[in-house]
């Protein structure tokens, strides 16, 4: 499988193809209902974030908190779609890619196609794998949102397939009736 | 009469949800073994791989075996010549998840529907009480994931629709919800009752073992028929397309009024969890 480095570059994004599975690896932030809800809450007041979005890849995840040990609890993907109402605004601001699982609405895929950015699947349920390939977990923001809080993780080696490219390739608008 | 101390209770649902949040259900685990034998594709491969990868991490390293340890769904039948004495049985419960999900490091996904301020301690769980004859009490622990609790349904079916339109509500259901609810999918369906009890009756259809069939014939034929038709819109693990959508569809029904045919679908993503025990 492809191996890919975290931040992404704008080369390596545009070299993707929906459907192919890649390995990342490097730094992500999660980022869920919450946060986002809290994102967009500050953009609408003109406050400064605690974080740019900018060249970054948000991981849609709530991880169960870290065992003795570990740097993270189990940690697999959460449903994107609920996001959609959310990610153009941050795409619009810089952000290159999305991890999380299931399909995206018309608007996102417009988005990502418009700002040159890349969305992977995750395989949702596969919690203790994903939570295996996170190294390191610092607290970002939001700290009272408890799992919902922003961490950046190092990565290494997670598994995921290219879901939407930047050419606008669906890996879910194939094959189904 | 027979006593029960509430402590025995508490105890009994930290180690319910212990071994439910760690663990596949064998029967769930048997059926992705087989619908990876009988996928072709690439990217089903991917995931159904992955998902089985993850079940032997999960129990080799003692993590949650997905990390949405859902909501705590707790089914008590209770005798009724059973005396519980001590703490009120809600309040056993609820300490008995609450030190659960403290203990081994489990997600507290429990919070205010409108403020969305977290409780903190996955507290309160959901508990559903049947009084039933006998002097004993069994504990059900479904920990139920909301990624796919969101993509359930309820139709008010009129009489005419029959069995074809409980199966066209089925369908229709794990269609609209595509790649969402992480598939390969396992749906509960309630058939009957009122609108209330239906629902419940579906999610009680979750903790039967994915690929048996009901004990009536033509519900039997009925969960067959709903599962080939599923199975033939392409979804496929993660929605990546293939053969499998869902590994099992279950169905509990209830006598229901002249005036109306409720069904309720709860979906259940591919993890399913579940735990049992009588005391």
């Amino acid at each position: 499988m492809k191996k890919l480095y975290l931040p992404l570059k704008q080369e390596d994004i545009d070299a993707l193809t929906a459907g192919e599975g890649v390995l990342l690896s490097g730094t992500v932030l999660t980022g869920r209902d919450c946060a986002h809800k809290r994102i967009c809450e500050y953009l609408d007041k003109g406050e400064a974030l605690p974080f740019s979005p900018a060249g970054e890849t948000i991981y849609y995840a709530g991880p169960c908190p870290a065992p003795a040990g570990k740097a993270c609890g189990s940690c697999g993907p959460t449903t994107s779609a609920r996001m959609d109402a959310y990610a153009p605004r941050l795409l619009d601001l810089g952000l290159k890619g999305m991890i999380g699982k299931g399909e995206r609405s018309d608007e996102v895929c417009r988005s990502i196609v418009k700002n040159g950015a890349v969305y992977f699947a995750a395989i949702g349920g596969a919690g203790a794998l994903y939570g295996n390939a996170v190294k390191e977990s610092e607290l970002i923001a939001f700290p009272d949102l408890l799992s919902e809080a922003v961490y950046r993780f190092t990565i290494e080696d997670f598994p995921c397939v290219v879901a939407i490219d930047s050419a606008g390739g669906n890996i879910y608008k194939r094959k189904r009736k | 009469m027979r006593t029960i101390a509430s402590e025995e209770i508490e105890n009994a649902v930290y180690r319910l949800a212990h071994e439910a949040c760690l663990h596949l259900i064998p029967s769930c685990r048997a059926a992705l073994e087989q619908a990876k034998r009988g996928e072709r594709e690439e990217g089903a491969l991917f995931a159904l791989s992955a998902v089985l990868q993850n079940a032997d991490i999960a129990a080799r390293e003692q993590m949650a075996i997905c990390q949405d340890t859902g909501y705590a769904v707790v089914l008590a039948e209770i005798g009724q010549d059973v005396h519980i004495e001590g703490k009120p049985l809600s309040d056993a419960v609820d300490e008995g998840v609450r030190r659960a999900y403290r203990d081994f490091s489990f997600r507290k996904s429990i919070c205010d529907p409108i403020t969305r301020v977290n409780t903190a301690d996955n507290t309160p769980a959901a508990l559903h009480t049947e009084i039933v004859a006998g002097d004993q009490l069994s504990l059900t622990f479904l920990p139920k994931g909301f990624g796919s609790e969101n993509m359930s349904r309820i139709y008010m079916l009129t009489p005419a629709e029959g069995v074809d339109g409980i199966v066209g509500a089925i369908v229709e259901t794990v269609r609209l919800a595509g790649s969402k609810p992480c598939p390969p999918v396992y749906v509960g369906v309630g058939i009957g009752g009122t609108f209330d009890t239906c629902a419940l009756l579906a999610k009680k259809a979750l903790t039967r073992e994915v690929g048996s069939r009901h004990a009536r014939k033509e519900i039997a034929e009925l969960e067959e028929r709903a599962l080939a038709e599923i199975n033939a819109l392409g979804i496929g693990p993660q929605g990546f397309g293939g053969r499998t959508s869902a590994i099992g569809v279950s169905c509990e029904i209830a006598p229901t009024h002249i005036a109306g045919l409720p069904v309720a679908i709860n979906i259940q993503c591919h993890c399913v969890r579940c735990a049992k025990c009588t005391l």
